[in-house]
């Protein structure tokens, strides 16, 4: 959210600061949680087996990646995550642009769709795990399932939603199917693909560590965090959780990249 | 079964119902003769075809079931299913667990809700608290709220405060981004007007700011209480002892899969319940609010 963009609220009585002072403003909570952090640690307020200090959990990442095993499990979780989005995509997007496509398809399977939709995605995961067992497929389907719906949803409302005129358009040139999909279709409706995918793959991030917590323990962050949790490493716990926040981050602000470049040309 | 036969009867009379559509009305005068396509179209179509899928489906399940084509680990037989259902609805069970669950669910999504709102009111009405807490807000954001929970696990323990908590965080951060935004885009007009009347800042609040981004709000709102339904599956999967999710753990783990389809069909009926009456106040305040402006 850019504060630019955005008209100021109440003006605060001050003259507007700069850039810099705005983002100090920022760490301030960071800087208050970091003091009382290392404070708990140093004066033993709380139990270091719960709070480990600040040191300690650097120390944990360092000795991790030098072992080489924290590099394993990123990419084990990393790996998981974009097979599951592919998978969950690849079959989401051509069945939400044949619904868009045909009414008939609309009529009959959309309906349905819609109400297996409701089910929150976490209830899959016992049925999915009798069905798939407990090896690398079952996580891989759930993750695929967690990308396919908004894959499908927003497919779906992109082939549905091609602005009417275009439409004429395609009618006067008598363009045949496979023209009209690829020329006038598909087209119209990829800004709208792209938003099904970028949700898609937010949403596999999340059905990542839920796999990995609720499937069979394996290679990966959550296999770290609940190994951690297990033997009460807090410092391993704490790692899991910054590693989970940075990478998530980090999918979605190439996702937001992606997005923008691949759509492009739209504002040419 | 029942489910079935109706399905098929209308399936069938949608069928049957082409060519005498062609013949039949027509007699009629113009006007009652396209009121009754409308109805006949209407409401048998309708009916009819979003149910073919579903029927087809579910007569395949029985059918494999009959035939024994996967083996009732795999994929029980329907009738063991809504036999279970009824057992569960006799016995009261269902009601109870559904109630925990939903019980759970605003707990947790009353106290994120009421957090998300402070956060979001804060952010929208102060550009220094929007300086300090935006930041820290975003990060926080990042992390999916499954992954709170080995952190919350070892500070809080494994009971009733960790899934409250993590339900709470699933609610809070579409409720604060929205009334953050809400407020954000209340037209500076309207608090020109309010300074005219020379509105001090908590009438200013009261009066303009917070109705003016009531619909706002309310997606928010909504939202938060979709992400807090699809949490409470996640925490009640992981440990407890009642609950819709603890019903699917204990029916996979007995290998009962009856039990956890019908859990599934509860999880997805009572989110969509939620979805749904929560939608009708969204649409009623938007109108509302093109009738305001």
């Amino acid at each position: 959210m850019s504060a630019a963009a955005l008209a100021p609220a109440a003006p605060d009585r001050d003259a507007p600061p700069s850039a810099a002072t705005r983002r100090a403003y920022g760490l301030l909570p960071a800087l208050a949680l970091l003091i009382a952090w290392e404070a708990s640690s140093r004066f033993a307020l709380v139990d270091p087996k719960i709070l480990p200090s600040l040191a300690a959990v650097l120390q944990r990442a360092v000795t991790e990646l030098s072992e080489g095993r924290l590099l394993g499990d990123i990419g084990a979780s990393l790996a998981r995550d974009l097979v599951g989005f592919a998978l969950g995509s690849a079959l989401g997007v051509p069945l939400g642009l044949a619904l868009g496509l045909s009414r008939t398809l609309d009529r009959v399977i959309g309906p349905t769709f819609n109400a297996v939709k409701q089910i929150a995605i976490f209830a899959w995961i016992p049925l999915l795990s009798v069905w798939f067992g407990v090896g690398e497929e079952a996580k891989i389907a759930f993750i695929a399932l967690a990308a396919f719906t908004p894959a499908v949803v927003n497919a779906w409302n992109g082939a549905r939603a091609v602005p009417p005129k275009l439409a004429e358009v395609a009618e006067v040139l008598t363009l045949n199917r496979w023209r009209r999909l690829v020329t006038l279709t598909l087209p119209a409706a990829l800004p709208s693909i792209f938003i099904g995918l970028h949700l898609g793959l937010i949403q596999s991030w999340l059905a990542t560590v839920g796999a990995e917590y609720f499937m069979t323990v394996g290679p990966g962050i959550g296999g770290l965090m609940t190994e951690g949790r297990e033997h009460f490493h807090m410092d391993l716990v704490f790692l899991g959780v910054l590693l989970l926040g940075l990478i998530g981050l980090a999918l979605n602000l190439a996702a937001t990249r992606l997005e923008a470049r691949a759509l492009r040309w739209r504002s040419r | 079964m029942t489910n079935l036969d109706l399905g098929r009867a209308a399936f069938h009379s949608a069928v049957a119902r082409d060519p005498s559509a062609a013949v039949g009305p027509r007699r009629w005068p113009p006007r009652l003769a396209a009121v009754a396509e409308r109805l006949r179209g209407g409401v048998t179509a309708a009916a009819a075809v979003p149910l073919a899928f579903p029927t087809l489906l579910l007569g395949l399940w029985i059918l494999s079931a009959r035939l024994g084509w996967l083996p009732a680990q795999i994929l029980p037989d329907p009738a063991l299913v809504a036999a279970t259902v009824a057992e569960f609805v006799e016995t009261g069970d269902l009601w109870f667990h559904t109630g925990v669950s939903l019980l759970r669910v605003i707990e947790g999504f009353a106290l994120g809700a009421a957090l998300g709102l402070g956060l979001g009111v804060a952010m929208g009405l102060s550009d220094r608290a929007r300086w300090i807490i935006e930041p820290s807000f975003t990060a926080i954001a990042q992390v999916p709220p499954l992954g709170w929970i080995p952190l919350l696990m070892l500070l809080v323990g494994i009971d009733e405060a960790l899934k409250v908590l993590i339900i709470a965080k699933a609610a809070l951060i579409p409720v604060a981004l929205n009334t953050h935004k809400g407020i954000r885009n209340v037209p500076a007009a309207w608090r020109e007007v309010g300074a005219a009347l020379t509105f001090g800042p908590w009438l200013t609040l009261t009066r303009i700011v917070l109705p003016a981004s009531v619909p706002t709000v309310f997606t928010g709102i909504r939202n938060g209480l979709t992400n807090a339904w699809l949490a409470l599956v996640a925490v009640e999967l992981l440990a407890s002892s009642e609950g819709l999710g603890y019903l699917m753990v204990w029916g996979r783990q007995l290998f009962q899969l009856d039990l956890v389809i019908l859990a599934m069909i509860v999880v997805g009926l009572v989110g969509f319940a939620l979805d749904w009456s929560l939608g009708r106040v969204e649409r009623r305040l938007q109108r509302w609010e093109l009738a305001g402006s």
